[in-house]
């Protein structure tokens, strides 16, 4: 038995586009032309890096009889939303529009996925906020599409993947970060690539278990081009939330990135503090899955070892399978952690939903 | 750079008298013509015309230039009398063989790198040429220098023989393979190099490097070295997935693997996130008959430089035991600017019984050392 998490905020869910044609109604008539013309309605776009029927990628229970994990209200507000009782819970679609090559079609599809969002699950249970999907190799457009979105207070994130083409802290990012931080929208960046590169540095994997090991590596990259970069300094209020990152390699992170400064910064001199502090105060990371020691003293070492309350919010990461019943917070927490992690943590780090 | 700051004690003064063993030591030539002896008439010409050409933007120059000259060097390495820190024996025992009592060092040489060339014929000729200088040159001045074997992974005949061609001769303990090749070192391609080491008793050093041409990022080129330094444990991370999902080890049991130049500290959480996913996703690799972590614990060691700094110090002798102290291996990296010193490497004390494990016997025994 979990321990009770009612109230909480789950800041990762996943729900899933039932298939290309439900965005139909959504193109404006060039791009639904254009769709139609080229069948693209009838090809899967759903992303490489989250396989639906990989068993970490649904639940058993939560697998429903027909269509994609996710791909339906009433069964997420069931299994996701009154099962833990939370008050808000945050929609990540990880469809792959956000991967396509043409900047145009990929910028087309995140429009229609986040007006689909908007009409289809937002508008349909007041438990639900959302994160804007974005053509992210398009800085430019992906900037356009947070703004054209950002006037409806429910989306209070901007998404983005952790394996781009070009390393996120990227000075070409820095027009969609300006438009995150001025709308008060943190970053969520989601465990996945678009493998325009392979996902380690030593080439493609053979099995999708290495792909999915190396999500957690994958952060540790972002976090030192974010910080190296310079993002942080240039976007004082702007914060980033790794999501289903594992969350236990940050200590290690933090002594390699620290040490590494202390000895380099001459390349990086706009750095006035260490890896580790831009991290506790611009990074969250939530908190499913949790990549725990086999023992609960490992488990509170690490937390120390992280050392700052602020930094875990609560998420269910909904279809997929990292827990079993109502225990989606991982053994060994302490108490007053986590009642900041399922509901102070998550107000703090979106203001939207203060609201 | 470079300064010397004495903010502490050492951790003891005996740390040394232990005899250690340094597992990163880089010999340099000092003229890159010193490797031409060793080359025939062939690849002598071919090295003068076309020279070395790797999978970079650069002729001679590495894709993140250092912050010290000499792609990386401690300042105060440079022989007085001229030449690449490194490269002059009588300096290496007055700064690191006699300075810290080194008893045994594992040498990776940095030079030759056959197994960054694109033409792999001209690879196994450095490669070789590269494994000869170290056995005549470094070897026979000085025995407390141990060579390792460089080889060619993209070239498996080439490969195998040449470790096969060392066996026996003491002077090599170790097979040296640059990671970041074509493709992560566990797929089958490369298993019949791994089985040549086993089966002629040598351990594999894994020491950083290698120019696969894929991004030291999964999302991309890095603008900075202050990136492409911590990128190193990265490309273990991916070794240690590599190695451990693709059944290496069910394949080779007795296969012995050491992880150089890149910390270790991160090697707990990747053990805890291999078996979690693991139990997963068992029925995509049904070879692996047990735990990840077990097959880590059973087959990998890591070296120590560049140790972790733990900003509570004593966090780092936790992180050592979840490792297992009986498969952790000190290195100096010298000369290089990031090296570790063994009096002040540890910012806490370690128990005499695992330093006497970590600074000596565990590579004793990894590296078969008389």
């Amino acid at each position: 038995m979990g321990k009770p998490t009612p109230g909480a905020i789950d800041c990762d869910i996943h729900p899933a586009l039932p298939g290309t044609d439900a965005l139909l109604p959504y193109l404006d008539d060039y791009w639904r032309e254009h769709v139609l013309m080229r069948g693209l309605q009838r090809d899967n776009y759903n992303a490489r890096a989250f396989p639906p029927n990989a068993p970490i990628n649904a639940r058993p229970d939560w697998r429903p009889a027909k269509g994609f994990p996710g791909s339906d209200l009433s069964t997420l507000q069931t299994q996701a939303l009154d099962a833990f009782q939370t008050r808000y819970a945050i929609c990540n679609v990880l469809h792959g529009a956000p991967a396509i090559f043409s900047e145009d079609l990929s910028a087309a599809f995140c429009r229609a996925i986040n007006d689909w969002v908007k009409a289809e699950w937002l508008d349909r249970d007041p438990r639900l906020r959302a994160s804007i999907v974005v053509p992210m190799h398009s800085p430019e457009l992906a900037a356009q599409e947070v703004e054209r979105c950002a006037a409806d207070p429910r989306f209070v994130q901007v998404l983005v993947w952790e394996m781009t083409e070009i390393p996120l802290g990227r000075r070409m990012y820095w027009p969609l970060w300006r438009a995150a931080e001025r709308l008060d929208l943190p970053v969520g960046i989601h465990a996945g690539s678009s493998f325009r590169h392979p996902p380690t540095n030593l080439g493609w994997p053979s099995y999708y278990l290495e792909d999915y090991v190396s999500w957690s590596t994958g952060f540790t990259g972002v976090l030192n081009s974010l910080i190296s970069e310079g993002v942080f300094v240039e976007f004082p209020r702007l914060k980033v939330v790794l999501m289903e990152s594992g969350v236990t390699w940050l200590p290690a992170w933090m002594w390699r990135a620290n040490k590494t400064w202390r000895a380099v910064r001459a390349e990086v001199p706009w750095l006035d503090k260490s890896p580790a502090e831009y991290a506790r105060e611009h990074v969250r990371l939530t908190i499913q899955p949790f990549d725990a020691p086999p023992k609960a003293e490992q488990l509170l070492r690490i937390i120390e070892e992280i050392d700052c309350e602020d930094m875990l919010l609560f998420s269910t990461d909904y279809p997929h399978w990292h827990f079993d019943g109502d225990n989606a917070l991982p053994d060994g927490l302490p108490d007053a952690l986590i009642r900041k992690i399922l509901v102070d943590n998550p107000l703090k780090t979106y203001s939207r939903l203060q609201a | 750079m470079n300064i010397a700051v004495a903010d502490r004690q050492p951790d003891t003064a005996r740390q040394t008298d232990l005899g250690i063993v340094d597992c990163d030591v880089h010999p340099y030539t000092k003229t890159p013509a010193d490797l031409d002896q060793f080359l025939s008439e062939r690849w002598r010409k071919h090295r003068a015309s076309i020279g070395a050409r790797s999978r970079g933007p650069f002729a001679n120059a590495p894709n993140y230039p250092r912050m010290s000259p000499g792609v990386g060097m401690r300042m105060d390495a440079w022989p007085p009398g001229g030449g690449h820190p490194g490269s002059d024996l009588a300096m290496m025992r007055e700064q690191l063989l006699d300075a810290f009592n080194v008893s045994h060092g594992m040498m990776m040489p940095l030079l030759g790198r056959g197994g960054d060339e694109r033409n792999v014929e001209f690879g196994a000729a450095l490669a070789t040429a590269a494994n000869d200088w170290e056995a005549q040159v470094w070897c026979d001045a000085e025995p407390r220098l141990k060579a390792a074997i460089q080889i060619t992974t993209e070239y498996t005949e080439a490969a195998i023989k040449e470790i096969e061609k060392r066996a026996g001769d003491r002077r090599f303990t170790h097979v040296m393979i640059p990671p970041r090749g074509l493709e992560p070192l566990g797929r089958r391609r490369y298993w019949p190099i791994l089985e040549a080491c086993a089966a002629n008793g040598f351990p594999i050093a894994l020491h950083l490097g290698g120019t696969s041409g894929h991004p030291s990022t999964g999302g991309g080129w890095p603008s900075f070295y202050h990136e492409e330094h911590p990128s190193y444990p990265q490309s273990k991370e991916a070794l240690v997935t590599s190695l451990v999902t693709e059944g290496v080890f069910e394949h080779i049991p007795n296969l012995r693997v050491a992880l150089v130049e890149g910390g270790f500290a991160w090697l707990p959480s990747l053990g805890w996130r291999l078996d979690k996913h693991y139990l997963r996703l068992r029925d995509e690799v049904p070879h692996l008959k047990m735990l990840p972590s077990e097959y880590i614990r059973q087959n990998i060691w890591v070296t120590t430089q560049p140790i972790e700094e733990p900003e509570r110090p004593e966090d780092i002798l936790a992180t050592c035991e979840w490792i297992g102290w009986d498969r952790i291996m000190f290195s100096t990296d010298y000369p290089h600017w990031d090296q570790d010193d063994p009096r002040y490497a540890f910012k806490v004390r370690i128990p005499e019984k695992e330093k006497q494990m970590l600074f000596r016997d565990n590579a004793v025994a990894f590296y078969n050392l008389d």
